[in-house]
């Protein structure tokens, strides 16, 4: 290399840079990509949600051309005009597109929204007519991208937040605003002074012995602080999953091992000045690993013989984590009884949630000696026992807490970044900050259990079940976490959705060598409702009846006994009943003629298809929430709820149920949320329980706060208090209006304290209802399956904000075509993941999604707060066993194996080119 | 990503500034996917931007691409009328599963070398008879078809330090009519197979098979050929067993669909051939 030429490395000058109008030199690494440098420099609008180019969170413009900053050398900016998310507007106010996303709400999480405004703006007249291909740089996990369309053909959605009508209206999210212009600050939004970076080695093998691990070279290694493996660590057994009762789950894994249980599991942690170094030193460990036998599918697993991978104690009996069997009335007499038996298995395949912000967390210890954790969680309150359970803490010295979270979708229901950086932070006294790369959401987080369900359902001839029969196996895959909760799932509602004397399932967890499952949207029930649908679907064709009728037939009546396999009483009942409704809807829908024509061809076979839901509004095991709602000197309330917001809405509409009972507007309800310090305990956002348990007790203590200022009011004007009523910002007493300012100073004099703290409970437990048709076209050639219609009708009782209800519906059926058609987790034969990146394992993009119509049943729920159901996962269930419904229908094959990509489906539709 | 072992980046004005080439250093043209992956051998860039190169140059003898030329450039590149095979630049382009953000960065010469068996950019210059020019380092440039340039998966006919220059596209291919055909698992997705045919003014055939092979097949024949001679010639090209297996595709599933269109692009040129 000649001297003359230019050159950038470590001795370089500094470069002049420009970014939002802001000039300043710096020197980039010279491998650095601008992303990392935009955010260094304060532009943390500008997110990760791949680091590899294809989600499009981190879309900057240079010279007003939009590119993925994630893919762009730091250094080629130079001397050219950068722009964030954070000078999309220029002068007053926001940018059109941002006062777009506003107005439609086109976010729910808003961690890919910075990305997409970017897009969106730079955006020409014959690219927003072509939003599929627009777009298909851009990913959003949360949406299902209705609402983003909905921006960009300008439609606002948010209505005025009126005193006194809160429930019911389309308010946006208090956050809105920060989201829209990039401030919004997500866990890993933050300089924080001192950082130590962590980095993790994970196991090549799917099942190991470490014999050795030689840290001498990482040791010396640049940089490096400190370094952790088995031998360094709390030998203390614990479970990543997190629910309210521990023992729910089993402790079966330690914060790091010397058995690989599945290959992606973490070695060894390595801490560094840098996460380049730290990244460097792990590069440099030498492990020794003894190879063992590995297994990966539950069936081997479960045979004699089998490696196993859990002793003492852990498991039911050699790899079966957990065993559920039931049985109510005689399945042996029901299916004798029975005109005809249809018996066949089908599965489904594990996933990923794909959430875009990764897990990660931030801990640090102040001079007092406590332990600060800001973290991607679900559940900061049980993250923070479980922590104390592995370092013998107690909970008053550590504090876990949220910022924004981006996404969960019950993959951060699961503490698996916050154990290692409390380590880090304790053993180095310094902050310790670890992010999870994707790859590492793929390899080392958690995903959908993979399930296979034998079904046998035996009927008269006009349709009446006689019995209903399962067997379910649950790869549980290397730790248990959740996988006895999934199962208790996966033979519950789905079964309890059909009336029929004589019901009997058996499930089996297992573990196998195989990436851990965990807790995801729908929960068990989705896999096992996708078994029993098509089963149905199946039966009735045998039967030569329409699939409504034949499920009109058997479906379960609000007269009914709620019931599944286990004949005691239960806590679930019908807080109110429409699935009728949603039945209609779906069916009617269906017959409009509305969506697009089939395509022409005689290649194109045309179908439709329909599957119903049932779910349980909360979990079966113990769920508690509480909130606390004061009222402020300058007549405004500060609201405190433990439950995490992670795009589910809660914040909305806690606020808007506040509001409500308050008699005010949401805008007059400040809210935090998910802090061990700052809010009430909660058990954590999972299972649908924003609503039904953290709203309710919102609910209780803004009853409890109006109770307590309309008392003081009544004393302090002398009006009977059934004559006070709270209005917007004052009491009306009587005839005279007090201005809640006013009467605040008065009672604050008198020593009166304006607050409430309520807790609440999950008994009894209502159930909600979603029913979904769609009609497909399927190539029988290329095999290629487009949705021409996509109708959905959901039973969630009194809808707080029907625009939010309508999204988490939306994304709901998004995640739910991903996984029918789309997603697909390979792993070679040894166990390790092929495809580690959106790039090669696909969730839907714009394209990808239909446009669906979504309808309401008229219900008001007697036992949810306010008349409102859960919704947040039951929507997901029908969707893939609707399409593979409409595909059977279209084509006359079963396709009983998610997923339904063309290539696994296109030899069974016999068209031989 | 960052790329953390990088320590330095060369901005050669000239190739010849580029010197002795040796493992470690990697040519850095557009970045999108040298970026996109952990690259923990690569400790240099030799940054390709500052060479001049000019993007497009169209001429009597055919469009020269620069390696370097955006894709954005090769998308909103308008051709002669008498280029009737054009249309096949932004077809191309839209097969890649990469976005219009991606094309503002990402080059032609980098999906051409990068020679993945979806790599559309190579679809393109295969398919339009391109000729591919080779730099090796400190010897004369040569010049390969641009149907022999890739080997196989993520394989091509470069040395170690050997650039690609430019690809020339002949006019005498872009005056063929065409066809095109394309699928991929998902929509808009990563090619499975992607395959062109064109026929000149005399008849000569030709069809090119990519996405669905390691590395792109070509078939000729000097007139339209029947659907029977086609799909024996595909036999002959290629083994069952000779179709790229992955995770945006089965091998059986590739094999299936270059059968299937290869039969379309025939009976449509055949139609294009009768004329209007």
């Amino acid at each position: 290399m000649n001297d003359d030429v230019s050159r950038l490395d470590q001795a370089s000058g500094l470069l002049e840079f420009n970014v939002n109008g802001r000039r300043f030199s710096a020197r980039p690494e010279p491998g650095q990509c601008l992303r990392t440098f935009l955010r260094e420099h304060g532009s943390f609008g500008v997110k990760k949600g791949c680091d590899a180019g294809d989600c499009g969170a981190c879309t900057v413009w240079l010279d007003g051309t939009p590119v993925h900053s994630c893919l762009f050398p730091a250094f080629r900016a130079e001397g050219r005009a950068v722009t964030t998310i954070e000078g999309l507007a220029t002068g007053e106010g926001m940018h059109p597109v941002q006062k777009a996303f506003l107005d439609a709400q086109a976010f729910q999480c808003g961690f890919c929204a910075a990305g997409m405004m970017m897009t969106v703006a730079a955006l020409d007249n014959a690219q927003r007519v072509d939003l599929p291909h627009a777009l298909k740089g851009n990913l959003c996990r949360c949406t299902g991208y209705r609402s983003i369309a909905d921006a960009i053909h300008g439609v606002r959605e948010v209505e005025q937040d009126v005193a006194g009508h809160a429930c019911g209206a389309n308010l946006a999210n208090p956050f809105a605003e920060g989201i829209a212009t990039g401030r919004a600050r997500y866990t890993m939004d933050i300089a924080v002074d001192h950082l130590l970076h962590l980095k993790v080695l994970r196991s090549p093998h799917a099942h190991a012995r470490i014999r050795r691990i030689g840290r001498e070279r990482a040791e010396a290694a640049p940089g490096v602080v400190a370094i952790f493996t088995w031998e360094d660590v709390p030998r203390r057994l614990y479970s990543t999953a997190t629910h309210e009762d521990h023992l729910v789950d089993p402790d079966d894994c330690y914060l790091l091992d010397d058995v690989m249980r599945f290959a992606g599991q973490r070695v060894a942690a390595v801490v560094a000045e840098s996460e380049a170094q730290a990244e460097a030193a792990c590069r440099l460990l030498e492990v020794e690993y003894e190879v063992l036998p590995a297994v990966f599918d539950p069936e081997e697993a479960m045979r004699p013989g089998a490696p196993i991978l859990h002793g003492d104690g852990i498991a039911a009996y050699g790899n079966v984590f957990v065993d559920i069997h039931g049985e109510v009335g005689n399945v042996a007499e029901g299916l004798a009884a029975a005109d005809i038996v249809h018996e066949r298995t089908y599965s489904t395949s594990r996933v990923q949630h794909a959430h875009l912000e990764t897990h990660g967390s931030i801990a640090w210890k102040d001079e007092a000696g406590r332990i600060h954790i800001r973290t991607s969680s679900q559940a900061p309150f049980i993250v923070q026992q479980k922590l104390c359970h592995i370092f013998g803490l107690r909970t008053h010295d550590v504090h876990v807490f949220t910022e924004r979270v981006g996404g969960g979708f019950g993959g951060k229901q699961e503490m698996l970044s916050e154990d290692l950086c409390v380590l880090a932070a304790l053993k180095t006294g310094r902050p310790v900050k670890w992010e999870f790369t994707r790859e590492e959401e793929f390899i080392g987080a958690t995903t959908r259990h993979q399930m296979t369900t034998e079904v046998r359902l035996g009927a008269r001839r006009d349709g009446t079940l006689t019995a209903i029969q399962v067997r379910v196996v649950s790869n549980t895959g290397a730790y248990g976490g959740h996988g006895g909760e999934t199962l208790a799932a996966a033979l519950s509602c789905p079964i309890a959705a059909y009336r029929c004397a004589n019901k009997k399932a058996d499930g089996y967890a297992v573990y196998t060598n195989m990436l851990p499952g965990g807790g995801f949207r729908g929960y068990g029930a989705s896999q096992t409702t996708f078994a029993i649908e098509s089963a149905m679907d199946d039966l009735a064709r045998k039967l030569g009846l329409d699939p409504f009728t034949i499920r009109r037939r058997n479906m379960v009546r609000p007269e009914d006994w709620i019931e599944s396999i286990w004949g005691e009483a239960s806590d679930v009942d019908f807080g109110s009943y429409g699935l009728d409704q949603c039945m209609d809807l779906v069916e009617q829908a269906l017959r409009s003629g509305r969506g697009s024509p089939k395509p022409d061809g005689e290649e194109w076979l045309e179908g439709t298809g329909m599957a119903l839901a049932m779910l349980e509004s909360g979990p079966p095991t113990e769920h508690r929430s509480g909130a606390e709602l004061q009222l402020l000197a300058d007549g405004t309330y500060h609201l405190a709820v433990g439950s995490t917001e992670m795009g589910n809405g809660s914040t909305t509409s806690h606020r808007q149920i506040a509001a409500e009972v308050l008699g005010t507007r949401a805008g007059r309800i400040a809210i935090i949320n998910a802090d061990t310090d700052r809010t009430p305990y909660d058990t954590g956002t999972f299972a649908s329980t924003g609503t039904v348990v953290a709203g309710r007790a919102v609910a209780l203590a803004a009853t409890a706060l109006k109770d307590n200022i309309l008392e003081y009011a009544s004393r302090n004007s002398g009006v009977p208090a059934a004559e006070c009523r709270l209005d917007d910002d004052a009491v009306v007493c009587g005839t005279r209006r007090i201005p809640l300012v006013t009467l605040y100073a008065a009672g604050t004099a008198e020593r009166h304290r304006f607050a409430a703290r309520r807790k609440s409970y999950l008994s009894p437990r209502t159930v909600g209802f979603n029913v979904h048709g769609v009609r497909v076209a399927v190539n029988r050639v290329t095999a290629e399956i487009r949705i021409l219609q996509s109708v959905h009708a959901a039973d969630i009782g009194r809808r707080i904000n029907p625009m939010q209800c309508r999204g988490q519906i939306d994304g709901a059926i998004a995640m739910g075509v991903g996984w029918a058609l789309y997603e697909h987790m390979v792993h070679d034969e040894n166990g390790v993941m092929v495809n580690p990146s959106f790039r090669n394992c696909r969730i839907p993009t714009f394209a990808d999604v239909p446009a669906s119509e979504v309808f309401f049943a008229d219900t008001y729920d007697r036992i949810g707060p306010l008349g409102a159901k859960a919704q947040g996962e039951c929507a997901i269930n029908p969707v893939a066993p609707a399409i593979a419904n409409a595909v059977a229908n279209a084509t006359g094959v079963r396709f009983a194996h998610l997923p339904l990509t063309p290539d696994r489906i296109f030899a069974s539709l016999g068209t031989h080119p | 990503m960052n790329l953390n072992t990088v320590r330095s980046v060369h901005r050669p004005a000239s190739a010849a500034e580029v010197g002795h080439w040796r493992d470690g250093y990697a040519w850095l043209a557009g970045g999108t996917w040298l970026f996109s992956e952990p690259q923990p051998s690569v400790d240099t860039l030799i940054d390709l931007e500052r060479l001049g190169w000019p993007a497009l140059e169209a001429t009597e003898a055919g469009l020269d691409i620069a390696a370097t030329c955006r894709v954005a450039e090769l998308y909103h590149f308008v051709a002669p009328e008498e280029w009737i095979a054009a249309p096949l630049l932004r077809a191309c382009c839209e097969a890649l599963l990469a976005s219009f953000k991606i094309w503002n960065t990402a080059t032609v010469g980098g999906n051409i070398c990068m020679s993945l068996p979806a790599g559309a950019m190579i679809s393109l210059v295969v398919g339009l008879e391109g000729i591919c020019t080779l730099w090796p380092p400190g010897g004369e440039p040569r010049e390969v078809p641009a149907a022999s340039f890739v080997t196989g998966n993520h394989a091509n006919v470069l040395a170690p330090g050997e650039l690609l220059r430019k690809i020339r596209l002949p006019a005498s291919a872009l005056k063929k009519q065409f066809a095109v055909r394309r699928a991929s698992l998902t929509h808009l997705g990563r090619s499975a197979a992607l395959l062109i045919g064109t026929r000149g003014a005399a008849g000569e055939w030709l069809l090119t098979i990519t996405a669905a092979t390691p590395r792109p097949v070509q078939i000729r024949f000097a007139e339209d050929p029947s659907a029977a001679s086609l799909r024996a010639a595909i036999d002959a090209a290629i083994a069952p067993s000779g179709y790229f297996s992955d995770v945006h595709g089965t091998a059986a599933y590739k094999r299936h669909l270059s059968y299937h269109f290869a039969e379309e692009i025939r009976a449509e040129l055949a139609r294009a051939g009768v004329g209007p």
